[in-house]
C-alpha cells in the first residue's frame, strides 16, 4: 500500500499511545492531533483524545487550568512537546538562543512544558525540522529539563523523539536517545551530519515501521475530517481533505 | 436593548488604567478585549505591566508594539499558526522590554494564590529549568508533609493585578458579566483588585437571578466597570460568536514587519475610532 510521510508519522505516533487512555495534544500539532484522533477511534471508547482549540475534541469544560490540574494528578498519559532546540539528554528550549534574558533569537516562550514533562509520563518530543540548528549539544536556555535527580518528583518525562528523518526513543537510565528507526531513505549517516547530541544507535538500524493499512484508510476515511476542525489547512494540504 | 446607563466607554475604561498598572489578561480564545487594548493605545498609556493568563497574542504584541509596555510575565507570545508575535520577539531580543518567563500552570497558581488571599501556592515541576533559575521571586522547599526530608516544590507568589481586562458574551444591567465556561476569567476576576469588562450583548434580565446562568456570571462586587462594545474581541474569536479573523492577523503580520507598516495599522484602526458607546 503506498502512503505517505505525514500518514507514516501519524501511524508511528499512534503506536507510541498505545494504552494510554488520556491524550492531550497541545498548540501547533497537527500530526500528533491526528495520531490521538487515531487512537481514540480504534480504542473503541477506552481512549479520549484532548485537542488544544478544538470545540468537539475536549473533554474538559473548566477553564484553563483543568488540563494542569489533571496532570498533576497524575490523569493525563500522554503529551507532546517541541522545542526550538532539544539536546541530547532531552532537555528543551523554547525561549531563546544566546545569553537570556538579552537573546540572540527570542521563541515564544515554554507554555506548559516546565510542568507537563514532569507530570505527564509519556512525552513524545515531535520536531519536524532535523537539524544541527534545533538538534544541539547543550541547549541555551532550559525550559524543561530532560531528565531530574531522584530527590524530584518526576513521574512525567520524555519517551521518544520524532523527526522528519527518523524517529529516537529516549533512554531514562541513561538520559541519552537510542535511534530506533529512520524514515524511508534516509540513512543513519544523514542522521548523524544533521544531529548536533550524540546519540546510541544499534548496529542494524532498520526503517520505521510501515502504517498499517486499515489505519491510513481510517486516516483518509475519518481523521482527516476530524483534524480538519482545528487544522483545515494541514488537512487539505497534507492528508488530502477536501471536505 | 439599550446600553445600561451604568456602562462606561472602552475610552472612559482605558482613562481609569493609570500608566504602570499591572493588568491581568486571558489568552487568545478566552475573551480577549481588543476594544480596550486599541483604547489604551489611543490614551497613549505607558509602562504598563502585563500579566499573561497564561500566553497570549497579538493584543500584548499590539501593546509592547506601540509601547505601552514596560513588563511582561508570561508563558508564551505568539501568533500561533500564523507565526512569531514580532514586537515581542524584537522587544525581548533588543532588551526594551523587562521578561518574566513562566509556565502555564505557575501563572494559574499565582492567581490562585491570590485568590485564596495566601501568599504562595506550590506546584510540581519547574525544578531545575532555567525559568527557575531566572525566578528570584519564585522559592523552593523541602516538602514539610513529607516523612524524612527531601521532596523539593516551587513555591509561586500570589500574583494580584491591579485590573482583570476581559471581553464577555453578555453583561445585564445589574452590573453582572457572564463568561461561561472561561473560569479563568472568574479565576483573573476573584484575583484581581478590579476587573473591567467589555461586552459584546446586553442580557435582558439578572444573570444572578437566572439558575441556567448564574455558574458562568461574575457578579459586581468583582466588577468595576463594563463597557458595551459588539465585536470587542476583534480580530480574534469570541468563542459561541464569532471565529478569529484570519485574514486580518495576517494582515497585521505584514503591517507589523516595518515602524512605518505598523504606523499605518494603528491609524487605521486604532487611532481613527472611537471607543464603542
Amino acid at each position: 500500500m503506498e502512503y505517505t510521510r505525514e500518514e507514516l508519522l501519524i501511524c508511528a505516533i499512534a503506536r507510541m499511545l498505545d494504552g494510554c487512555r488520556n491524550i492531550a495534544v497541545g498548540t501547533a500539532s497537527p500530526i500528533p492531533g491526528s495520531a490521538a484522533l487515531l487512537v481514540q477511534a480504534i480504542s473503541n471508547g477506552a481512549a479520549k483524545a484532548s485537542i488544544l482549540g478544538s470545540n468537539i475534541h475536549n473533554p474538559f469544560n473548566d477553564g484553563g487550568p483543568e488540563l494542569f490540574d489533571r496532570a498533576g494528578q497524575g490523569r493525563v498519559d500522554a503529551f507532546f512537546l517541541g522545542g526550538g532546540q532539544i539536546d541530547g539528554e532531552g532537555n528543551i528550549n523554547l525561549v531563546s538562543t544566546g545569553h537570556y534574558p538579552e537573546p540572540d533569537t527570542r521563541f515564544p516562550g515554554s507554555f506548559g512544558s516546565g510542568y507537563l514533562y514532569f507530570t505527564v509520563p509519556r512525552v513524545i518530543l515531535f520536531r519536524e525540522e532535523h537539524s544541527r540548528r534545533v538538534f544541539v549539544k547543550k541547549v541555551d536556555f532550559i525550559s524543561a529539563p530532560g531528565w531530574s535527580p531522584p530527590d524530584v518528583y518526576r513521574p512525567g518525562g520524555p519517551y521518544a523523539l520524532i523527526t522528519s528523518l527518523c524517529i529516537f526513543i529516549y533512554d531514562k537510565k541513561r538520559h541519552r536517545f537510542r535511534l530506533d528507526g529512520l524514515l524511508p531513505g534516509v540513512t543513519l549517516e544523514e542522521v548523524h551530519d544533521n544531529t548536533g547530541f550524540d546519540f546510541d544507535y544499534p548496529d542494524h538500524i532498520g526503517p520505521v515501521v510501515p502504517p498499517e493499512p486499515d489505519r491510513v484508510d481510517l486516516i483518509r476515511s475519518r481523521i482527516a475530517g476530524e483534524i480538519a476542525e482545528t487544522y483545515p489547512k494541514f488537512a487539505r494540504d497534507r492528508l488530502g481533505w477536501n471536505g | 436593548m439599550s446600553v445600561p446607563e451604568t456602562y462606561l466607554s472602552t475610552d472612559e475604561i482605558a482613562s481609569s488604567i493609570p500608566d504602570g498598572a499591572l493588568i491581568g489578561v486571558p489568552k487568545e480564545d478566552g475573551g480577549v478585549s481588543m476594544e480596550i487594548t486599541r483604547a489604551l493605545i489611543r490614551r497613549k498609556a505607558r509602562r504598563l505591566r502585563l500579566l499573561t493568563v497564561p500566553v497570549s497574542s497579538i493584543q500584548a504584541d499590539m501593546l509592547i508594539g506601540a509601547g505601552c509596555v514596560a513588563e511582561i510575565e508570561t508563558s508564551g507570545v505568539s501568533m500561533g499558526e500564523f507565526g512569531y508575535a514580532p514586537h515581542f520577539r524584537r522587544a525581548v531580543e533588543n532588551g526594551d522590554i523587562l521578561i518574566r518567563d513562566a509556565t502555564c500552570p505557575a501563572l494559574y497558581a499565582e492567581l490562585q494564590a491570590s485568590e485564596k488571599g495566601t501568599p504562595f501556592m506550590p506546584l510540581r515541576g519547574i525544578l531545575g529549568s532555567d525559568i527557575l533559575a531566572n525566578r528570584p521571586d519564585w522559592k523552593t522547599i523541602d516538602n514539610p508533609m513529607a516523612d524524612g526530608g527531601g521532596d523539593p516544590v516551587v513555591l509561586l507568589p500570589a500574583a494580584r493585578p491591579d485590573f482583570a481586562i476581559f471581553h464577555a458574551p453578555f453583561g445585564d444591567r445589574h452590573g453582572n458579566v457572564w463568561v461561561g465556561a472561561r473560569r479563568e476569567c472568574v479565576l483573573l476576576a476573584h484575583a484581581s483588585a478590579e476587573t473591567l469588562v467589555t461586552v459584546e450583548e446586553i442580557w435582558d434580565g439578572n444573570l444572578m437571578e437566572d439558575q441556567h446562568m448564574l455558574a458562568g456570571t461574575i457578579p459586581p462586587i468583582y466588577v468595576g466597570a463594563v463597557a458595551y462594545a459588539p465585536r470587542g474581541a476583534w480580530p480574534l474569536s469570541l468563542p459561541g460568536s464569532y471565529e478569529r479573523d484570519g485574514e486580518h492577523l495576517k494582515s497585521y503580520l505584514t503591517a507589523a514587519k516595518s515602524k512605518d507598516g505598523f504606523a499605518a495599522y494603528l491609524d487605521r484602526y486604532v487611532f481613527s475610532k472611537e471607543g464603542a458607546a
